[in-house]
């Protein structure tokens, strides 16, 4: 309890010491590898094109606000919808796939959405929909107002991280756990534990859309780079070097890496190179990531 | 501790049929390879029965085809009567017809406590509610506990199964399929790899999960066989080679030949 009162103080305070679109960023790519991880990490599935659900949420948000004229929560709504059902379309196609082709079909749909946003007029190709407008959440807070914006983004956060960790420590969250640890022996129980994997896909598919649809807000902008296969390439890597096995270490994965592309933008070209370093350094040398290292290094400190 | 291992809904005295199992013309094929071959079994209603045979007989292809994790190729297969062939694994171990594996089969990051709750956790209709705390399954706990104690477990509730004894996880596993309160177990090899006193404990413990139920398992230690089953089948090359109880099997020459020439080689 101690550490989450800490956490939500700096969090709080934050914006005064740090540059806020910078942390409003990493706040939402922290938020999209949560959600990625309620399924690597606690269903056992690798999908290889959660990009789609991020990117064209961000897409659908953004027409929303911009052409429609709703107000920010209603094109959030409509983000999270989209890719919910999305979500259910890949799940129901992908879901009987084991391993790897699991991976390959999810990216494989995730590129027919890449193709779809390159060609369709609404999405506007290679500009993407510029200049979306923030509104007023509930037609009341002005979300233009810096500071407003960035508590808002935060209470986003929080609940998506929320949900979650309800997801994980709830009755459903022990069966995917019993899914994840022995598939078979969960069937001969009597779970049809297809059912189980898609209800996570779609979760994690809709928390994912509130992440790109919340960027939206924060960038006023939808393009092509949030629906390319790169950022599902990211956010697996946010999430490994985070550490799959708690909650929040794919935040930090997410803080990590948002902070090299921001502040190591200059040298270009080098910032992929560091992230492949990166990549390799935590499948080889770091398997539990920086906070499930940090647990470990807690624990063996405890026990001596 | 026989009144938690017996079953709740007790014994189906209203169904006519004597056989809880029958299988029929049942064949397995991979890619031209006859796993089961045109296999007729039948158990009967509150018997252990045993399905034996040398290495590669079929007897978990047999196990597979009958909780439905396999498709068979050819054949059909009655539980109760109704025909099953076309089900889902999941929904046959709903309708009673519970399965162990060869390889032991727990939740390894999960404690004693946890293991057994998943199989009784399913009746209470929150399954997939994600919105949920899981405290809510605490209500479980306490028949948890008793199937642990009915397997001789209860001390290591608290303890990740991982770190269980090789016999132990065996009681847990055999705790969580009675969790479900089955109407039919199938064992596959449930005491392979087990020393002298763990062997003695989960023979006690079949003998009594068996009453009021019917247990159809394969194993290889003869001596547990002869003493624990009523009818014995034997399997080789997918065939049935003999049926019969243990004097009857254990001296039929082909069976001596084909299994115990090997068993005693
Ligand atoms: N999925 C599969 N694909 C191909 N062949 C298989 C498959 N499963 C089993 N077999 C083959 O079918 C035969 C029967 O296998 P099965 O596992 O049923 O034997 P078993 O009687 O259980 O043997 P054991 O006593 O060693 O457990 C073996 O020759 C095995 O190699
Ligand atoms: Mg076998």
């Amino acid at each position: 309890m101690m550490w989450i009162a800490a956490i939500a103080a700096l969090a709080l305070a934050a914006p005064y010491a740090v540059y806020p679109i910078f942390l409003m960023k990493a706040l939402c790519f922290g938020l999209f590898a949560v959600a990625f991880n309620l399924l690597l990490g606690y269903t056992g599935l690798l999908s290889f094109g959660h990009a789609a659900f991020f990117g064209f949420a961000a897409y659908v948000t953004g027409h929303a606000m911009k052409e429609w004229g709703v107000t920010p929560e209603l094109g959030i709504l409509a983000g999270v919808a989209v890719a919910a059902a999305m979500g259910l379309v890949f799940g129901l196609l992908a879901i009987r796939r084991l391993g790897i082709y699991f991976a390959m079909v999810t990216l494989a749909l995730a590129q027919m959405v890449y193709f779809y946003c390159l060609q369709a007029p609404f999405t506007h190709g290679e500009d993407g929909i510029q200049a979306i407008p923030r509104g007023k959440l509930f037609g009341v807070l002005p979300l233009d107002d810096m500071y407003v914006l960035y508590y808002v983004v935060l209470a986003i956060f929080a609940i998506g991280v929320w949900i979650v960790w309800r997801a994980v420590h709830s009755p459903f969250g022990q069966v995917l756990h019993a899914i994840r640890e022995n598939e078979p022996r969960a069937v001969s129980l009597g779970y049809k534990t297809e059912r189980f994997k898609l209800a996570a896909f779609v979760l994690s598919a809709s928390l994912a859309g509130l992440a790109g649809a919340t960027k939206t807000l924060v960038f006023q902008l939808a393009s092509l780079t949030d629906v390319n296969w790169h950022t599902s390439g990211e956010v697996v890597l946010m999430t490994l070097l985070g550490g799959m096995g708690t909650v929040l270490g794919p935040v930090a994965g997410a803080f990590v890496i948002t902070t090299i592309e921001n502040y190591l933008a200059d040298i270009g070209a080098w910032v992929t190179i560091i992230q492949g370093i990166i990549f390799v350094l935590v499948v080889t040398l770091f398997r539990r990531g920086i906070i499930g290292e940090a647990l470990a290094f807690v624990e063996r400190r405890r026990r001596q | 501790m026989s009144s938690t291992l017996a079953p709740v809904g007790g014994v189906n005295a209203g169904l006519t049929e004597d056989w809880i199992i029958r299988t029929q013309d049942l064949t397995k094929e991979f890619k031209g390879f006859f796993a089961v071959r045109e296999v007729d079994l039948r158990v009967r209603r509150g018997t252990i029965h045993a399905l034996i045979g040398p290495n590669g007989a079929g007897k978990t292809t047999c196990f597979n085809l009958i909780t439905k994790f396999l498709q068979p190729s050819k054949g059909r297969i009655l539980y109760n009567g109704r025909d099953i062939t076309r089900d889902d694994p999941a929904s046959v171990a709903r309708a009673g017809l519970v399965r162990s594996f060869q390889i032991s089969a727990v939740f390894p990051h999960m404690t004693v406590l946890e293991n057994i709750r998943v199989a009784l956790q399913r009746p209470l209709g929150t399954a997939f509610h994600f919105w949920r705390s899981d405290h809510s399954l605490k209500v479980l706990d306490g028949r948890a506990r008793e199937l642990a104690a009915a397997v001789g477990i209860e001390e290591f509730s608290e303890t990740p199964a991982v770190e269980l004894s090789y016999g132990r996880k065996r009681a847990l596993e055999i705790a969580t399929t009675l969790a479900l309160d089955p109407e039919m177990l199938l064992l596959d090899e449930p005491m392979a790899g087990m020393g002298r006193e763990d062997i003695d404990r989960i023979a006690g413990l079949i003998r009594q999960v068996a009453k009021g139920r019917t247990v159809l398992m394969v194993e290889h230690n003869l001596a547990v066989v002869a003493d624990l089953s009523d009818t014995i089948t034997v399997l080789a090359r997918g065939q049935i080679l003999a049926e019969g109880d243990y004097h009857k099997v254990s001296g039929d020459p082909q069976v001596i030949e084909a299994y115990m020439g090997t068993a005693h080689a």
